[in-house]
């Protein structure tokens, strides 16, 4: 089967590569860029897990083609703490809550959250909640998500993505 | 779950496509937003021997506004759909049904077209074409068809469609400034398929019922229109409708079947209330209007 060549910008920095097309973007970003913290879960798009940012918007990582985002620029929660490990709002705001327990789930809300409260949008704690019902979590109970949402949804978040 | 081997080829124009789907004879998937394609392609339920990738063809993308109708390219994200300030004055229901489909992060890679193509019969898109009276572009190398969206869908995912033919637009006829629109759903969690939903438009001329449009979706193999709820509502002043009857009536047309988390009969009754109830609801809101 063919190879495609496919150069791509994750978390600021240039990766090239030859790809097959049959390769998603989740598998590629783990297996070929490095980028662990994309987590695959369910593969056919119901998790949430390995939800990343392209080009701005939130998408599941496992429904899109390596070759498909040739050009583009990806985000994983990789890219989003400063560089002295200072948390990036939406992590911060996830740890107050103790929205986190074993993780799995978590760099996607992340993600999902990043997407949405990035730069000047102001989004609504509803538009939030609702974003949120793209992910399943397994261990919370969901409270701990819901309350750092809330928290973002008010708070002033910088312009990060 | 990984996808089996395939080719994949991006053409830039609607022709480069056409002819890339002559060429594979059948064996080609047409790749839109990916949303449906890319779980069957990971569960290897689809093996394609060749991907067809449309996200590069800038024609098939944008809304229009002319000739009586609005065109949506099937490139067309659904996310642009629900940002469309034309679309919420011209299409406000459009924009509601397409706010039901699926999770925020699949509406941004997901497309009108690929909605409309596949034919789920829980899809909110293909039931809101069936009611609102949308006519389904298709193109192949041998020329263009316009499809009725009603004539367009033949069992659950089966459709008009050749397999050299794409969708290159869903036009959507006018409906009149200050329409009603009705749109419900069911569903067991948000984003979930629908159990039972219904969509559609009434305008009102000199206090009566001018037009209809009304469409349910999970109610039967394919989106149905309410025929016989239209034909009772035409020409009927609006403080002399009875919601009920024309609920019961809507149901008539419908054919649904039992599932493993829903009856039938659950399909039925349930329909008939959200039916009769968003009808009530949406004409008092027009006589108010």
């Amino acid at each position: 089967m063919s190879k495609h060549h496919i150069e791509m910008t994750i978390n600021g920095r240039r990766h090239t590569s030859d790809v097959e097309a049959r390769v998603s973007l989740s598998d590629f970003l783990r297996g070929d860029a490095g980028y662990t913290g994309v987590h695959v879960g369910c593969e056919h798009g119901v998790c949430g897990a390995c939800t990343v940012i392209v080009d701005g918007k939130a998408v599941r990582s496992c429904l899109m083609l390596a070759v498909q985002a040739d050009g583009a620029e990806v985000t994983t929660v990789e890219g989003l703490a400063a560089p002295d490990g200072t948390l990036h709002p939406v992590q911060q705001a996830l740890l107050d809550e103790h929205a986190l327990q074993c993780g799995f789930c978590t760099p996607g809300v992340v993600m999902t959250l990043a997407a949405l409260t990035n730069g000047d949008a102001k989004p609504s704690e509803a538009q939030l909640l609702i974003a949120l019902s793209g992910h399943i979590c397994r261990c919370t109970g969901y409270q701990g998500i819901r309350r750092a949402a809330k928290k973002l949804a008010s708070a002033d978040h910088g312009g990060k993505t | 779950m990984k996808p089996a081997p395939f080719d994949y080829v991006a053409p830039a124009t609607i022709d480069e496509a056409c002819a890339a789907l002559a060429e594979a004879g059948g064996g080609a998937r047409v790749l839109a937003g990916g949303q449906t394609l890319m779980p069957l392609l990971n569960l290897r339920m689809s093996q394609p021997f060749i991907i067809v990738d449309i996200n590069k063809i800038a024609e098939l993308k944008g809304i229009a506004r002319g000739d009586g109708c609005t065109r949506i390219g099937p490139m067309t994200r659904q996310c642009e759909v629900i940002a469309s300030e034309a679309l919420a004055r011209d299409l406000p229901v459009l924009v509601q049904a397409v706010c039901h489909i699926g999770h925020h992060q699949t509406r941004n890679r997901g497309t009108v077209g690929g909605s409309i193509a596949l034919g789920e019969p829980a899809a909110e898109l293909p039931a809101t074409a069936v009611a609102l009276g949308a006519t389904i572009e298709v193109r192949s190398t041998r020329g263009t068809r316009h499809i009725p969206a009603g004539e367009f869908y033949l069992g659950p995912y089966m459709n008009a469609l050749d397999a050299d033919e794409l969708v290159t637009g869903v036009s959507f006829p006018d409906w009149p400034k200050g329409h009603i629109t009705l749109f419900r759903e069911v569903a067991q969690r948000p984003g979930d398929f629908a159990l039972v939903g219904m969509v559609g438009a009434l305008s009102v001329e000199g206090g009566r019922i001018a037009r209809a449009g009304l469409g349910w979706f999970g109610m039967g193999p394919t989106p149905i229109r309410a025929k016989a709820a239209e034909q009772t509502l035409l020409g009927l002043p609006l403080d002399r409708i009875d919601t009920q009857a024309v609920a019961e009536r809507a149901i008539a047309d419908t054919a649904p079947f039992d599932e493993h988390h829903v009856s039938a009969e659950y399909r039925r009754t349930v329909g008939a209330r959200i039916f009769g109830r968003t009808l009530r609801e949406a004409l008092k809101t027009g006589e108010l209007a």
